[in-house]
C-alpha cells in the first residue's frame, strides 16, 4: 500500500510555525520529519511517523505554493487563494526575510550578482547553513535590491512599503542595500570581529548624512548613492594635518582639553598625529571608488588598531573623538566647518560602534 | 417576464505576463450571457488594467436569467494572431433574482482557467432590473428560493413543508463527443463547465416550478449531483422538500404564499412553457443548447394529481382559502386522520430535511435503503432481467430510448426505487421518510442506484397547516414525552416487520421503545442523550471479479447483500463496543470498481436515555477443549469488555442507576423472544431472509471459528479512538458539546493509495481500507491538534475506485473548538438533571393512570435552564408541574423560530446543544465569541480580502444568520499537462481545491455574505495519467451563502450594517497598508 496521493486544505490555511522554520532553513521532508521526531512531538501528540510525514508534505506544498507570493508581499494581503489571518500574514513575510548573522555577513558588501550566487555553495559549506536557505536569504537581498535601488523616498520606507517588513527588518535590509550598492569590504580578515549590527548601525549613519537624500529628499537613488559632491570636498580636509601649524593647533588644543581626563593620554599625545592623519586621509580618498570600498578596513586600520593595541577603554576613545572633532571649530585657518561636521559626526558613530574586541 | 441584465467591468489585478516580450499584458473582456456578447476596450500594457467599462445591457426572459450563467471572459488582445484567453469567470445571478436575497453581485472574482487554475481577478458589478413590481414576481419561478441546508433556515419559519420535489436533466457528455477529438482540452473543459452550469439552472427552474404548483416558496434540503455515465451521457439530477417559509423578522410582512396563489398569476410568468401543467411525456421545455430533458412526466403528473387530492380532501388549504386554520378544534382527530391518509396517498412522503421543527417527528422507525444495479448500455435490449427479485434487480436498457416513448430512464429506475423506500417505511409502520437521500457509484457500464433514509410518522399539522398556534396544540392533544417521542416504535407490536426486543421506554415508560435505533437524521433537539456521541464507521471491501455487463452486473448483484450485511454487523459491534445504543446520521456508501466493491458506513453513536443499555459483546469459540484456545478467547473477552468500559468513561456514559432501579420493577420482562433486535430494516427481502439477529443469545455474541471473524474482532480493536481533547461526529451537532466557541476550521482532505496488485484477498484489502482510513484520521488529529479542546463534526466520507489499484477517500468536515470548562459544569447539571427526572419519573409513576394533563412536564427533561434555574431561586415552592406550559413555551419558540427577537436570542444560544443550562447561555457571548471577534469579525481591518467562513454545518458557531443569499452550486474542472512541474498529483490537487475554496468565497463576499453554510463538496473526481504527465480533476461544491453577526454583537451593531462592512472595500485595488 502506497500513498499515491495525501492533501491536506483548510479553508483558513493552516500554518505551523515549526515547520515554517525548518522548510526556511532549507531542510529536506525526510530531514524535517527526522528533526520533528527528535524534538519529541510524536510523544507530545501520540502521533505516528507516517503521520508526521504526511503532516511534513502538506506544509512544505503550502510553503511552495506561499512562495511565490512571499516574492511580493503585497499580493499576499490580497491573493483570494489561501485565506490567511493578518497577524499570520506578517509572521510568514517575517519569517521569509529574515536571514542569518553568519550568512549575511559573508554577502554584505558583495555584488549581489550571478558571480556571487554561485559561490553560495562555499557559503553554505562554511557557515553549515543549507544551501537551500543561503538561496532564499540571497535571492531575498537581490530582490529587494532590485526593487528600491533606482527608487525615490526614503530607503526604510521603501522597503517597508513594498515587502512589508517590520521596521528593524527593513533597517537591516536598508543596509544590506546600502552595502551592495556601495560595495564596502567587510570580508578581509581584520574585519572578522564586526557583527552584521555593526555595519548596519554604520550603514544607516552613512545613509543619514553622506547620501544625495541627507541634501535632497527628491532625487533618484538618494538613500543608496553617497553624495558625490560631498566626497569630492572632502579632499579640502587634508589641510588638516597637511599643514604642520594646523595639525599643531589642532593637537595642542585636544590635549589641552584632554589632560587628565584621560587615562591614555601620553599615549594619545604621542599618537595623535598618526591618527588624525589616518582619519583625515581616509576622507580625502574617498573620490575613489576603490577607497570607499576599502573605508572600513582603513578605519579599523587607521584608528581601531592602534588604539585597541595601546588598550584605550572605550570612553577614552569617546572623550578623544568628541574634543577631536569639536577642536576643528577653534581653528581659526580652517574654513571647512560644515563639511568637517558632516564628516566627522558620522565617522565618530561609526568609530565607537567599531571600537571593540 | 423578462429582465435587464447590466454588468459593469471596474478593473483587474495580478494578471499573468502574456507578452513575454514586455512582460506585460494588453487585456480586454468578453461579456457573454447567452447568445449575446459584449467587449471592453483593450487596456494596453499593464497587469492591472482599469476598464471601468459602461454598464453592458442584456435584455433577457427570466427562464434565461435562470438557466443561463453570465460568462465573462478575460483576453489577452494579439494584433498579429488569435487573442489568447487569459481566463473565464462563470456568475450564476439567481440570487439576484429572489426578492429577499442580494440585490447587488460585486466584488473580485478570480479569473480561472482549467489549464493554468487562477489567474489574477477582476472586479465586477451585476445588476437585475425586472419590468414588474416585486410582488408579481414572487409569484414566478424564479421567486422560489433554494436552500441546501436540510433543515428550516435558521431565520425563517416553516408554515407548511409540502413534501418531495426531484427532477432529472440528462445531456450527451462534451467529452464524449466526435468534436472532442479536435478541440483543445480547454474547449473541452469550457464546454463542459457551461453544459453543467446551464443543466444545473435548468434544473432548478424546472424543481422550481413543481414547488410553485404544491404552492410553496421555497426548496429546503435541496441536494444536486450529476452522474458522469461517460459514453451514455450526463446526469444531473436533484432531489428537495418543497416548504412554504416565512421570513422571521417581518412575521406579519405577508401571509404564507398559499394564501392567495390565483391561478392566473401562476401560470403568466411561463407561458413560454408550452404546457406548464400537463408535462406530457417527452422533452418538456423547448429544446435549447441540445438539453435533452427527461422531467419525469409520468410520475410527477401522478404526484402532482395526487396531491390536489390532498388539497380537496382537507377543509384547510382547499380553495386558496389560505392560512385559516385556526378553527381546528373538533375537527382535529378527523382532520389527522385525513392528513394522515393525504400523506400515504402522496407518491412519495419523502423528506431530505435532517432536523426539523419540534413536534414535527413523532416516532422514528429506522433506516430504510434500496439499492439497484443497473447497466448503462447503449445496446438496445429492452429485455428485464430479473434477478435478484424486485430489489436488487438490474435492467438492461436502451440508452437511446429516450428518442422513442420509451419509459425506461433514469427516471423510472429512481421511480422504482423510491418506491421500495416507501413499501419499506410502511412496512416498518411509518407513512414518511425524513432524512432522504439518493447517490450513484458508475464504473464502465454498471451503476449502483442506492437510496436512504429513516422511516417515520410525522406530525400531520406541518404538512398541511404549521402554524404554531397548530403544532401547538397537536403538541399538547397528542400528550408526546419529548425527549423520548420519537423513540417509540410506530409499528404495531405483535406484528413487527422484523425480529426486535422491546422494552417499556426507560424515560417516560410508557410506550415500547427497541434496544438499537439506527436513523439517517441528526439527533433531534429535544433527545435526551447521556454523555458524549463519536463517529462510528464501518468498512469493507469486497473483491470482484473482473467482468463485462451483465456478467459484471450479476456478480455485483450477488455481492451487495452480504456487504451490507457485514456492514450492518460491523456498525452494531462497534456501536456496542462503545456502549450506545443508537445511529444518527448513518449514511451507508458503497462504491463499485473494476474489481471491487467498497462499503463504507459512518454514522454518529450516542446513547440515548430513552432506549435500555446495550449488553456487552460476547466471543465464543466453536473449536473446543483447546486450553491455549480458550485462553486465547477469554483474553480477547477480556479485552473487549475492558475497551467497553474505557469507552463509557471516554463518552462520559453513566446512565443513572437510580433510574434503573426504578424502571427495573415496573417493566414487565423483556419479551419472550430474546433475541437480537435489529431496528434497521433492511433494504431487501434477502436480506431479511439472511437473519441478521446474530444467534439468539441476549448479548452480541461472536463465534470466531474462522479467521474471517478473527480478523472482524481484531479490526474491532484497533478503532483508535481520538486523543484527548478530541470528539468527532457526522452529524450536525456533537451530542453532549454545547459550549462551542467560536473557531471554526472547515478542511477538505484527499488521499489516494495504490493496492499492491499481487494476490490481493479481502482481508488484506479490508486491511489496507481499514488503515487508510484511521490514518486519514490521525493524520486530521494531529493537524488540528492546536484547537483542541475541539470536535470535528459533519466528517463526511466518500470513497471512490478511480483505477483498479487505487482507493481514494476524500473528507470533508468542520473542526469547531469548545470551552472544555464549561463541558464539565454542563455535565455535572446534567448528572444532576437526569437524577431529577429520575425522581419526576417516580412521582409519576405513582399517579400514572390518572394524570394525563400534568403528563407534559416529563415529556421535558431538559426545561431551559433559565427558568429552571430561576424558579429554582425564587419559587422554588410552586410544583413543577404548573410551570410546564410556558417551559414548553419558549423551547419552542426558539426551534419553531416564530418569536420575536428578544426570545430568539436566547434561543440561538440554547438550540445549539440539546443540553440546555444557564451557564452556557450566560458564558458562550461574552467569553468565548467576545475574545475571538476582533480577530475574525472584521474583515477589512487591514487586508482588502475580507474573511469568508465556511462550514458544512446549517449554523455557525456563536453567530447568528441575519440573512440567505442564495444557494451556491459551482461546478469546476482541472487539467494539467505538466503533472510533474505543478508538484505531482498532490500538488495539483492541492492546489485546485485551495482553488475551489477561493472561487466560493470570492462568490460569496461579491453577494454581500461572509460565509457559507451547509457547504458540501459532492463530488471530487480525479483521474491521472502519470506516464503522460497528465491529470485531470472534477469538483462540484454547493452550499447556501449567508451573512451572519456575531451574537455578541447583536446588540450593539444592527443587522444590516455587517453586510456592509463585508463588502469587500477594495474596488480601486489599491493597498491599504
Amino acid at each position: 500500500m502506497t500513498s499515491e496521493l495525501d492533501i491536506f486544505v483548510g479553508n483558513t490555511t493552516l500554518i505551523d510555525e515549526d515547520v515554517y522554520r525548518l522548510w526556511l532553513d532549507g531542510y529536506s521532508v525526510s530531514d524535517a520529519v527526522a528533526l520533528r521526531v527528535r524534538s519529541g512531538i510524536l510523544e507530545q501528540t501520540g502521533a505516528t511517523a507516517a503521520v508526521l510525514q504526511s503532516d511534513t508534505m502538506d506544509h512544505y506544498r503550502t510553503f511552495h505554493m506561499l512562495e511565490r507570493l512571499l516574492h511580493a508581499p503585497p499580493k499576499l494581503l490580497h491573493q483570494l487563494i489561501f485565506q490567511i489571518p493578518p497577524s499570520r500574514q506578517a509572521l510568514l513575510i517575517e519569517r521569509y526575510y529574515a536571514f542569518d548573522e553568519a550568512f549575511v555577513r559573508e554577502v554584505l558588501g558583495k555584488k549581489l550578482s550571478k558571480g556571487t550566487k554561485k559561490d553560495l555553495d562555499d557559503i553554505s559549506t562554511k557557515t553549515g547553513i543549507t544551501l537551500k536557505s543561503c538561496r532564499r536569504q540571497f535571492d531575498n537581498f537581490k530582490r529587494v535590491f532590485k526593487v528600491v535601488e533606482e527608487m525615490r523616498g526614503s530607503l526604510v520606507d521603501n522597503i517597508q512599503q513594498h515587502f512589508l517588513l517590520s521596521d528593524r527588518l527593513a533597517r537591516d535590509y536598508a543596509a544590506i542595500v546600502f552595502f551592495a550598492n556601495n560595495r564596502f569590504e567587510t570580508g578581509k580578515k581584520k574585519l572578522q570581529y564586526l557583527s552584521f549590527g555593526d555595519f548596519a548601525f554604520c550603514a544607516e549613519l552613512m545613509i543619514q548624512n553622506w547620501t544625495l537624500g541627507a541634501v535632497d529628499s527628491q532625487v533618484d537613488d538618494m538613500d543608496v548613492d553617497l553624495d558625490k559632491e560631498f566626497l569630492q570636498d572632502l579632499k579640502e580636509l587634508k589641510m588638516l594635518v597637511a599643514d604642520k601649524d594646523l595639525l599643531d593647533l589642532h593637537k595642542s588644543l585636544v590635549c589641552t582639553a584632554l589632560r587628565g581626563k584621560l587615562g591614555v593620554f601620553s599615549e594619545m599625545e604621542a599618537n595623535f598625529k598618526n591618527l588624525s592623519r589616518g582619519l583625515v586621509n581616509v576622507a580625502a580618498k574617498l573620490t575613489h571608488n576603490k577607497d570607499v570600498r576599502d573605508l572600513f578596513v582603513d578605519l579599523v586600520e587607521k584608528f581601531v588598531e592602534p588604539c585597541r593595541s595601546d588598550h584605550w577603554p572605550l570612553n577614552d576613545v569617546r572623550l578623544f573623538l568628541n574634543q577631536y572633532s569639536a577642536s576643528v571649530h577653534s581653528l581659526d585657518g580652517f574654513r571647512h566647518q560644515a563639511l568637517w561636521d558632516r564628516y566627522m559626526g558620522t565617522l565618530r558613530g561609526c568609530l565607537l560602534r567599531l571600537y571593540h574586541d | 417576464m423578462p429582465g435587464k441584465l447590466k454588468v459593469k467591468i471596474v478593473a483587474g489585478r495580478h494578471l499573468p505576463v502574456m507578452d513575454r516580450a514586455s512582460d506585460l499584458t494588453d487585456a480586454f473582456v468578453e461579456v457573454k450571457f447567452g447568445n449575446t456578447t459584449f467587449k471592453t476596450d483593450v487596456y494596453l500594457k499593464s497587469l492591472n488594467p482599469q476598464w471601468n467599462s459602461e454598464w453592458f445591457k442584456f435584455e433577457v426572459d427570466d427562464e434565461d436569467l435562470q438557466d443561463e450563467p453570465l460568462q465573462i471572459t478575460v483576453l489577452d488582445h494579439d494584433t498579429y494572431s488569435a487573442n489568447d484567453a487569459i481566463g473565464k469567470v462563470y456568475i450564476d445571478i439567481d440570487p439576484l433574482l429572489y426578492s429577499e436575497a442580494a440585490t447587488v453581485i460585486s466584488g473580485w472574482f478570480p479569473i480561472y482557467d482549467t489549464i493554468h487554475g487562477i489567474r489574477g481577478e477582476i472586479n465586477v458589478v451585476v445588476k437585475v432590473d425586472l419590468f414588474n413590481d416585486l410582488n408579481r414576481f414572487r409569484q414566478s419561478s424564479c421567486g422560489v428560493k433554494f436552500f441546501c441546508t436540510t433543515s428550516i433556515p435558521k431565520c425563517y419559519r416553516a408554515v407548511i413543508i409540502h413534501g418531495f420535489v426531484e427532477e432529472l436533466v440528462v445531456n450527451e457528455d462534451p467529452e464524449y463527443q466526435w468534436i472532442d477529438r479536435i478541440r483543445t482540452p480547454r474547449a473541452s473543459n469550457e464546454a463542459r463547465q457551461r453544459l453543467i452550469s446551464l443543466m444545473s439552472g435548468e434544473l432548478q427552474r424546472k424543481i422550481g416550478l413543481k414547488v410553485l404548483e404544491m404552492r410553496g416558496n421555497a426548496v429546503v434540503g435541496y441536494l444536486q449531483c450529476f452522474d458522469l455515465e461517460g459514453e451514455s451521457g450526463l446526469v444531473v439530477r436533484a432531489i428537495g422538500t418543497a416548504c412554504t417559509l416565512d421570513k422571521l423578522s417581518s412575521p406579519a410582512a405577508f401571509l404564507p404564499a398559499c394564501n392567495s396563489p390565483s391561478k392566473e398569476m401562476k401560470e403568466i410568468p411561463f407561458n413560454e412553457d408550452p404546457n406548464p401543467n400537463t408535462h406530457s411525456s417527452g422533452p418538456s421545455t423547448p429544446l435549447k443548447n441540445q438539453t435533452y430533458s427527461f422531467s419525469p412526466s409520468k410520475s410527477y403528473s401522478r404526484q402532482s394529481s395526487s396531491s390536489d387530492t390532498d388539497l380537496s380532501l382537507t377543509p384547510k388549504t382547499g380553495m386558496g382559502s389560505g392560512s385559516a386554520g385556526k378553527e381546528g378544534g373538533p375537527f382535529k382527530a378527523l382532520l389527522r386522520q385525513q392528513t394522515q391518509s393525504a400523506l400515504e396517498q402522496r407518491e412519495f412522503p419523502f423528506f431530505t430535511l435532517t432536523a426539523f421543527p419540534p413536534g414535527f417527528l413523532v416516532h422514528v422507525g429506522g433506516v430504510v435503503s434500496a439499492r439497484s444495479v443497473k447497466l448503462l448500455d447503449r445496446i438496445h435490449n429492452p429485455a428485464f432481467v430479473g434477478i435478484m427479485g424486485n430489489t436488487r434487480s438490474y435492467k438492461l436498457l436502451d440508452w437511446n430510448s429516450f428518442n422513442s416513448d420509451e419509459p425506461e430512464t433514469r427516471d423510472a429506475w429512481w421511480a422504482e426505487i423510491r418506491q421500495e423506500i416507501k413499501s419499506h417505511a410502511k412496512a416498518l409502520g411509518c407513512h414518511a421518510v425524513v432524512g432522504y437521500s439518493e447517490s450513484t457509484s458508475i464504473c464502465e457500464e454498471v451503476c449502483i442506484l442506492s437510496a436512504s433514509g429513516t422511516a417515520a410518522v410525522l406530525n400531520p399539522r406541518f404538512l398541511q397547516d404549521g402554524t404554531v398556534e397548530g403544532c401547538l396544540e397537536q403538541r399538547l392533544e397528542e400528550n408526546l414525552p419529548a425527549g423520548c417521542g420519537f423513540c417509540h416504535i410506530p409499528y404495531d407490536e405483535l406484528n413487527m416487520p422484523f425480529p426486535a426486543h422491546l422494552t417499556y421506554c426507560y424515560n417516560c415508560r410508557k410506550q415500547k421503545v427497541p434496544d438499537v435505533l439506527f436513523t439517517t437524521i441528526d439527533l433531534p433537539i429535544d433527545a435526551t442523550v447521556i454523555g458524549k456521541g463519536c463517529l462510528i464507521q464501518a468498512r469493507l471491501c469486497r473483491l470482484k471479479k473482473k467482468a463485462q455487463a451483465e456478467a459484471n452486473a450479476t456478480a455485483i448483484s450477488n455481492l451487495l447483500p452480504f456487504m451490507e450485511y457485514e456492514v450492518h454487523t460491523q456498525l452494531m459491534n462497534k456501536l456496542k463496543l462503545k456502549g450506545m445504543n443508537a445511529l444518527f446520521g448513518l449514511r451507508i456508501q458503497i462504491t463499485v470498481g473494476e474489481n471491487m466493491l467498497m462499503g463504507l458506513a459512518s454514522a454518529t453513536g450516542v446513547y440515548l436515555a430513552a432506549l435500555p443499555t446495550p449488553g456487552g459483546i460476547q466471543i465464543a469459540g466453536k473449536t473446543p477443549n483447546d486450553g491455549s484456545y480458550e485462553q486465547h478467547i477469554s483474553h480477547m473477552q477480556k479485552k473487549i469488555n475492558d475497551t467497553i468500559a474505557k469507552n463509557k468513561e471516554l463518552y462520559e456514559i453513566n446512565p443513572p442507576e437510580v433510574s434503573e432501579e426504578i424502571i427495573g420493577s415496573p417493566i414487565p420482562e423483556p419479551r419472550q423472544r430474546s433475541r437480537l433486535l435489529r431496528s434497521q430494516s433492511e433494504s431487501s427481502d434477502e436480506v431479511t431472509e439472511l437473519d441478521l439477529s446474530h444467534g439468539k443469545k441476549d448479548a452480541f455474541v461472536l463465534e470466531i471459528d474462522d479467521t474471517d471473524a478473527m480478523e472482524d474482532v481484531h479490526s474491532l480493536l484497533t478503532d483508535v479512538p481520538p486523543p484527548s481533547g478530541f470528539y468527532s461526529c457526522n452529524t450536525e451537532i456533537m451530542p453532549g458539546i454545547n459550549n462551542w466557541t467560536s473557531e471554526i476550521q472547515m478542511f477538505t482532505s484527499v488521499r489516494v493509495i495504490r493496492l499492491s496488485s499481487l494476490n490481493l484477498t479481502n482481508q488484506a484489502l479490508n486491511k489496507n481500507f481499514n488503515d487508510l482510513c484511521e490514518n486519514l484520521l490521525k493524520s486530521l488529529y494531529f493537524k488540528l491538534r492546536s484547537m483542541i479542546p475541539c470536535c470535528l463534526c459533519h466528517v463526511n466520507f466518500t470513497v471512490s475506485l478511480p483505477e483498479d489499484e487505487l482507493i481514494q477517500v476524500t473528507v470533508t468536515a468542520v473542526a469547531i473548538t469548545f470551552d472544555k470548562n464549561q463541558a464539565l459544569q454542563t455535565t455535572k447539571t446534567h448528572v444532576e438533571k437526569s437524577l431529577q427526572r429520575a425522581s419526576t419519573d417516580n412521582e409519576e409513576l405513582l399517579q400514572f393512570p390518572l394524570e394525563l394533563c400534568s403528563d407534559s412536564l416529563p415529556s421535558h427533561p431538559f426545561p431551559p435552564a433559565k427558568e429552571h434555574l430561576e424558579s429554582a431561586s425564587s419559587n422554588s415552592g410552586i410544583p413543577a408541574a404548573q410551570r410546564a406550559t410556558s417551559v414548553d413555551y419558549s423551547s419552542f419558540a426558539d426551534r419553531c423560530s416564530s418569536w420575536i427577537e428578544l426570545i430568539k436570542l436566547k434561543a440561538q444560544t440554547i438550540r445549539r446543544g440539546s443540553i440546555k443550562t444557564t451557564v452556557t447561555v450566560e458564558k458562550a457571548s461574552p467569553m468565548g465569541e467576545g475574545n475571538f471577534r476582533n480577530r475574525s469579525a472584521p474583515p477589512c481591518a487591514n487586508s482588502t480580502v475580507g474573511v469568508v467562513k465556511m462550514t458544512p454545518l446549517s449554523f455557525i458557531p456563536g453567530a447568528k444568520i441575519t440573512k440567505y443569499l442564495g444557494i451556491i452550486n459551482m461546478f469546476f474542472i482541472r487539467e494539467t499537462t505538466s503533472l510533474r512541474e505543478e508538484g505531482g498529483v498532490s500538488g495539483f490537487l492541492h492546489a485546485f481545491i485551495a482553488e475551489v475554496f477561493a472561487m466560493v468565497r470570492a462568490h460569496v463576499a461579491a453577494l454581500g455574505g461572509n460565509a457559507v453554510v451547509s457547504y458540501i463538496m459532492k463530488q471530487c473526481v480525479f483521474m491521472e495519467n502519470p506516464n503522460k504527465n497528465q491529470a485531470q480533476c472534477l469538483i462540484n461544491v454547493s452550499g447556501d451563502a449567508v451573512v451572519f453577526v456575531r451574537e455578541s454583537e447583536l446588540e450593539v451593531v444592527s443587522t444590516q450594517q455587517p453586510t456592509a462592512n463585508c463588502q469587500p472595500s477594495c474596488t480601486g485595488g489599491e493597498v491599504t497598508t
